[in-house]
């Protein structure tokens, strides 16, 4: 296989180090108390795919629950009141749990700090500390299920999550725990990306992941306070009655959605920028070429970071927010079309006449371009004014954000997982069944949420749990896909687990990247290099000089 | 931060004079680069503790202008001193005592960075002391509207001609002015916490002109916590 090297530190065929980070110390406390960033890196990866397991469990019911107007699973009659817990499950769980915390806690804390040769993230503690409000927030949102119940949606709207009776104290408190985690995790990469990159590295030195990351670790820190405020606003709401968001005691319940997409519209670009940086490394490791605009990339990540904080209007343009509001949100709304389209027209130049080896996580890069164009044009369609009146609240708007969150975001995340899992655990996984994991995923993924499109704009309702005959075949036709979904993450999971009984033999860089991670031997040492690496050449350097065999 | 201890894998950090500094983390090059990293930490930290009295600050706005007379009407209660007079002698105490705490805190920061260990010791237990004082005129305060019964939401029950109970704003006036005034008073009670244990290591000799990032960094919150109440009292005392 074809090596690829930027610095001048040898990798070659050298003899794999006996102590590792995986095996320098042993015992629960090792790890329990470990300010290693790729054992906590490790840690979060485990966590948060129990979350997604357990959100997807939830998907799955939704789905089950949908399949016939009836509403049996196995015989068993699901009441409307189950069904709105079920929906309202899988979105927290998802949201808040998995695809938030996922990509920065697990894939990033692995490899940031190796990708700009440093030791560590800068605060080493903090970032355990983020791993232990992650735990103690992911108890209490469990909690919250097993007491009582939460029926609100995730998004925990006004005047519905101030009146209920449901658990919803104990599940807004969980989301402010792990809006603290979001925070520390975000803090920490930001200082580590301003004064840990290695001797030689500038800023534009940087792989296009980390100026990901970056951006994303931006929006966490400047996001997440106003969620946190808003969500203890919504907690003395409910248990004091201020008379703030309620509007039989004064309050305003519009403005809850204003405090709260203030959060959570950035909170959308917390999912996908990750995503979007996984796909930077995927896309120019794979078609061995130098990515093509690597700077308008950057920009583009910032600048996405900067638009996510002056859109959250949209998504209210039938609350009852003033007209000339509703326009200014929907133009600026547009601004989110851009950046994103100077990346995916990058990501395809870099393709353009490059030598494309389809290995898994280059499958899934590419099934990433198809979802992900499909998820952001649905955008436009939901950011214009006259189209999003009749798709608002439909199921259009379901698959919209499904085709963003899941088909790009999710599909990263595990084509980034394949990517370095020999790093992590220097181990290969089985190619062949990697790769038909990746095909069953893109079908599957289609076969769900694209009725759902059409659903929706034949005016199915977005959480109802009744719905009218004709409506039934779509539905049917999305229930089957869920469980080709589920089939795809069965056999990944089976594909990456077998690979772990084996002993260990990845190579140090088996893709030829040319980023410093793979300049370290997998897995890596405590201390990630053995000498400190200093960066010589731009990053993304395939010029055919620099390549080894 | 994560910056006062050495760190479990260190190897033992050695600066550019080949001297051994205990605090030098294994991850750092220097303790430059060390110390630098945790103050932008440290401001990170403080922006989103801006953002989030932000997110108050702007709630209590908009509800000002849902409620413009109520809100004047409580604000000028909130005015009167025990005997009814328009001043607010509290507010203004405690004003004055919290600038005077950053004056000693600065101090204490200076005393550190110039290896001065006694008036280190001295200047942050003033601090602590100014602290007090500042969460025992707010407790006397408290007090005065708990027996007045200018409480929040449900707790409302104020009995006498202006601010009735039953007017929507009133209750929503208090219970911002609670929130906010008790989310910086848990911030001066947790910086209480944070300068007795620079105390307890100033007197150990943790801290010298090599390393006093600690005491750096907890004057920085010192200053914000301060610089939020700056705000706070002419939002609530002063405006009408």
């Amino acid at each position: 296989m074809e090596r690829a090297v930027t610095s001048g530190a040898r990798i070659g065929d050298r003899p794999r180090p006996k102590k590792n980070y995986l095996n320098e110390t042993r015992g629960f406390k090792s790890w329990a108390l470990t300010v290693d960033h790729k054992r906590i890196g490790i840690m979060y990866l485990v966590g948060t795919l129990c979350a997604f397991l357990l959100g997807g469990i939830f998907a799955l019911l939704v789905r089950l629950t949908l399949l016939t107007p009836a509403h049996k699973i196995f015989g068993l009659q699901v009441t409307a009141e189950t069904y709105n817990r079920f929906f309202t499950l899988h979105g927290a769980v998802m949201v808040f749990l998995f695809i938030i915390p996922s990509i920065p806690g697990s894939l990033t804390n692995f490899v940031l700090p190796l990708m700009l040769g440093a030791k560590d993230v800068a605060f080493p503690r903090l970032n355990l500390a983020s791993f232990y409000l992650w735990i103690v927030g992911a108890v209490m949102a469990v909690s919250s299920m097993i007491i009582g119940a939460v029926d609100t949606g995730w998004t925990f709207y006004t005047p519905y999550s101030t009146t209920t009776s449901g658990t919803v104290t104990l599940m807004t408190a969980a989301v402010f725990v792990l809006g603290f985690s979001s925070i520390f995790t975000g803090l920490n990469f930001i200082a580590t990306v301003h004064k840990l990159r290695a001797p030689g590295m500038g800023w534009f030195d940087m792989p296009l992941f980390v100026w990901g990351m970056y951006s994303t670790a931006l929006i966490q820190v400047l996001a997440t306070p106003v969620l946190g405020i808003t969500l203890v606003l919504l907690m003395l709401e409910r248990v004091f009655q201020i008379g703030i968001f309620d509007s039989r005691i004064g309050g305003d319940p519009v403005l809850f959605q204003h405090f709260f997409w203030f959060y959570s519209h950035p909170a959308v670009y917390i999912m996908i920028l990750p995503g979007m940086a996984i796909i930077s490394e995927l896309i120019p490791t794979f078609s061995r070429k130098t990515i093509f605009g690597y700077r308008a990339i950057a920009y583009a990540s910032v600048s996405l970071a900067l638009v996510s904080f002056i859109v959250w209007g949209h998504h209210m343009f039938v609350a009852g927010q003033s007209q000339l509001a509703t326009v200014v949100f929907s133009a600026l709304t547009f601004l989110v079309a851009i950046p994103s389209g100077v990346k995916v027209f990058n990501w395809l130049c870099t393709m353009y006449q490059g030598n494309i080896s389809l290995e898994t996580p280059m499958l899934y890069a590419i099934s990433f371009l198809m979802l992900f164009a499909i998820g952001g044009l649905t955008g436009i369609f939901l950011g214009t004014l006259s189209t999003d009146v009749h798709l608002t609240d439909t199921y259009f708007v379901v698959a919209h954000f499904h085709y963003v969150m899941m088909g790009s975001t999710v599909t990263a995340f595990i084509g980034g997982l394949y990517y370095w899992w020999p790093k992590m655990t220097g181990r290969m996984y089985s190619e062949k069944w990697g790769q038909v994991s990746a095909v069953i995923w893109f079908i599957g993924f289609n076969a769900t949420f694209l009725p759902q499109f059409i659903l929706g704009s034949r005016g199915m309702p977005r959480r109802y749990y009744n719905y009218l005959d004709q409506f039934q075949p779509l539905h049917v036709f999305s229930t089957v896909g869920s469980w080709i979904i589920g089939l795809s993450l069965f056999m990944s999971a089976a594909v990456l687990l077998a690979s772990l009984r084996k002993p260990a033999d990845a190579p140090d860089n088996p893709w030829g990247g040319t980023t410093l991670e793979w300049q370290t031997s997998s897995p890596p040492i405590t201390h990630n290099f053995e000498d400190q690496p200093v960066l010589e050449n731009e990053p993304y350097d395939y010029r055919p000089k620099a390549v080894t065999h | 931060m994560s910056t006062t201890l050495p760190d479990i894998h260190s190897h033992g950090g050695h600066d550019e004079h080949g001297e051994h500094n205990p605090y030098h983390q294994h991850h750092f090059a220097t303790m430059e680069q060390q110390f630098d990293t945790s103050k932008l930490g440290m401001w990170l930290f403080l922006v989103t503790e801006i953002l989030l009295f932000g997110g108050l600050f702007v709630g209590f706005g908009l509800m000002q202008h849902r409620y413009p007379q109520q809100f004047i009407e409580a604000h000028e209660h909130l005015k009167q001193d025990i005997f009814g007079r328009p001043f607010p002698l509290y507010g203004t105490i405690n004003t004055l005592v919290l600038l005077i705490s950053s004056w000693t805190m600065v101090m204490g920061v200076n005393a550190a960075q110039t290896d001065q260990k006694k008036k280190t010791v001295r200047y942050l237990v003033l601090t602590i002391l100014l602290a007090c004082v500042f969460l025992g005129i707010k407790y006397v305060e408290y007090s005065h509207k708990f027996h007045d019964g200018l409480l929040p939401g449900i707790f409302y029950a104020h009995q006498s001609e202006d601010l009735i109970k039953g007017t929507h704003g009133y209750a929503t006036f208090f219970a911002f002015y609670f929130m906010m005034t008790g989310l910086h008073g848990i911030h001066v009670l947790v910086g209480i916490g944070l300068l007795s244990w620079l105390v307890m290591r100033a007197r150990r000799g943790d801290f010298s002109s090599a390393y006093y990032t600690p005491v750096d960094l907890v004057g920085l919150y010192w200053h914000i916590v301060d610089m939020i109440w700056i705000y706070l009292f002419p939002l609530y005392y002063l405006i009408s």
